[in-house]
């Protein structure tokens, strides 16, 4: 299986095919509906996305420590205990924008994402991976641990960017830097079947 | 009893233990894909991760969902008590990390964090009439019609746990969770039949042409393989409460009305030749289950309603006797 590890080079990004099997290590932050629209709008974003993963994610997080005062905006003090991938095609509309202005290289999510985007990928060397929808307990045992999380109490916990470290998430490249997009060959090949069984 | 105490366990039950009927199907499917293919790669990692959040009693999906309980109870039950407690059920389960903080104030865009607001959880009552003898009675909403005593065996009960239990429960209540994800509900839709860009009349065959176009557009949405609940007819509001019912119904039965069982057969089959797969990747395990009911409906009106499950089926319920005696039904 090919490993991948964060900071991921455009070489690496792409040599991968569609359908290919991958494990990537290393730092990812999570995004969700409320910061990609924050980050395509123009907003800053307080991690660095240059050469990294961002991850279609709203993970399920207990405080380490049930005091309530710790600072809600701060470096660790959470444990992730349940995160996999949200639908991926609700950022659509901002995915492209946010690729090319922060120089994102890899796109975790599940079931695959439409033309702006597999342009954005082809053109500015990003992939697009699908992780296996709903294995949160087995996505979180990959979490490492929780290194910062940003817009906490502004998007709520499930919004919120999390930078996550991670080790081994299996994922499969659903969309390549070649363009390739193996939900379109699956949904061509299923409309062709279905003509066929509807006469 | 404290029944806080009860529907808290319930949640956890159904948030981290998938039951017996969908893992054994997810454990079948794998059989069934290539063994190098995408497709037995995703399975082998939903039955690796069943496994681990039982064990471990953690979420085994991260959207936790909107959670719907489907209570049945005798006459002159205090529900507003159940209702409470099922609210303290939902904050506890949240702050035990069970569940996502997963409510947003749709006016504000804040996070509800406890997870407790009006409406939410949803609770649906329905009051069982004590009739002691000995015929099962099925909720309206299960999709079966009241049974009449002396009525043909197509009344029978599709559900064994809403079946009367060998001594009764006439003064039990008996509770089931459903935990639907975002995912998947988005894809609930609802036909107005005919259909003309469907192609579909107003008879089964036009039902059939509805639920497989469906699936084709749920694929790359709601985490396939999934469940298909139908309702056939009711209004707007009513076909979707009886669609997302068919979802407590266990993966091995089937309609009673032959008919309805043999479409629900014929869209299992014809959905998972379509090689959408898990994931919308390719492969032949599209759809776990199919499961139809039908109502009537107004000259007018031919509705036909889905309400689409992702693989993560989290259902789970339990029976309290009159003498206090809890009995896990799944």
């Amino acid at each position: 299986m090919i490993t991948l590890h964060h900071p991921f080079t455009e070489t690496a990004v792409r040599a991968l095919c569609a359908g290919e099997a991958v494990r990537v290590s290393g730092r990812v932050c999570t995004g969700r509906d409320r910061l990609h629209k924050h980050l395509a709008e123009g907003g800053a974003c307080p991690a660095d996305l240059r050469d990294g993963a961002l991850f279609h994610c709203g993970p399920v997080v207990v405080p380490l420590s049930p005091d309530p005062a710790q600072p809600s905006d701060g470096r660790g003090g959470w444990r992730v205990v349940a995160a996999g991938p949200t639908t991926s095609i609700r950022e659509e509309p901002y995915m492209a924008r946010v690729i090319e202005r922060f120089g994102v290289r890899v796109v975790i999510g599940k079931g695959g994402m439409g033309e702006a985007t597999r342009a954005a990928c082809a053109r500015f060397g990003c992939v697009y991976l699908q992780a296996v929808g709903g294995a949160a307990a087995l996505i979180a045992q990959r979490i490492k641990r929780v290194a910062q999380v940003h817009f906490l109490e502004e998007f709520g916990a499930t919004e919120a960017l999390w930078e996550l470290d991670i080790e081994g998430l299996e994922a499969v490249v659903g969309i390549d830097a070649s363009g390739r997009s193996l939900y379109d060959e699956v949904r061509d090949a299923s409309a062709m079947r279905l003509r066929r069984l509807l006469g | 009893m404290d029944w806080t105490d009860t529907l808290a366990e319930l949640i956890r039950r159904t948030t981290s233990d998938l039951p017996a009927d969908a893992e054994a199907a997810l454990c079948r499917a794998v059989d069934v894909e290539s063994p190098d293919s995408q497709a037995a790669l995703i399975l082998r990692a939903l039955v690796e991760n069943t496994a681990l959040a039982r064990q471990q009693s953690t979420p085994l999906c991260q959207d936790t969902g909107t959670l719907t309980f489907f209570w049945e109870v005798p006459p002159g039950t205090d529900t507003a008590a159940l209702e409470q407690a099922a609210r303290n059920a939902v904050a506890r389960a949240t702050h035990n990390g069970w569940l996502r903080r997963n409510t947003i104030d749709t006016l504000t865009g804040r996070s509800v964090d406890s997870n407790v607001a009006e409406g939410c959880p949803v609770c649906h009552f329905e009051q069982r009439a004590a009739d002691g003898e000995g015929s099962c009675k099925t909720p309206r909403s299960m999709g079966v019609p009241p049974m009449k005593h002396g009525q043909d065996a197509r009344a029978t009960p599709v559900r064994k746990g809403f079946c009367k239990s060998p001594e009764g429960h006439a003064a039990g209540i008996e509770v089931w969770l459903l935990q639907k994800g975002g995912g998947s509900e988005n894809m609930s839709r609802q036909f107005s039949l005919p259909d003309e860009t469907l192609g579909a009349g107003r008879d089964l065959e036009g039902v059939r042409r509805c639920l497989l176009h469906a699936v084709w557009q749920t694929q790359g949405f709601g985490c396939a393989p999934g469940v298909l609940g139908v309702c056939i007819g009711a209004d707007r509001a009513e076909g979707f409460l009886v669609a997302k019912r068919q979802l407590l119904r266990s993966l091995d039965d089937a309609a009673p009305e032959p008919e309805l069982a043999a479409l629900e057969r014929r869209v299992l089959e014809e959905a998972n030749a379509l090689g959408i797969g898990p994931m919308g990747m390719g492969g032949t395990t599209t759809l776990l289950g199919v499961k139809i009911a039908a109502r009537t409906r107004l000259p007018a009106s031919y509705f036909v309603t889905v309400a689409y499950l992702c693989w993560a089926c989290r259902r789970r319920g339990l029976r309290v006797s009159s003498d206090g005696s809890l009995h896990w039904l799944n």
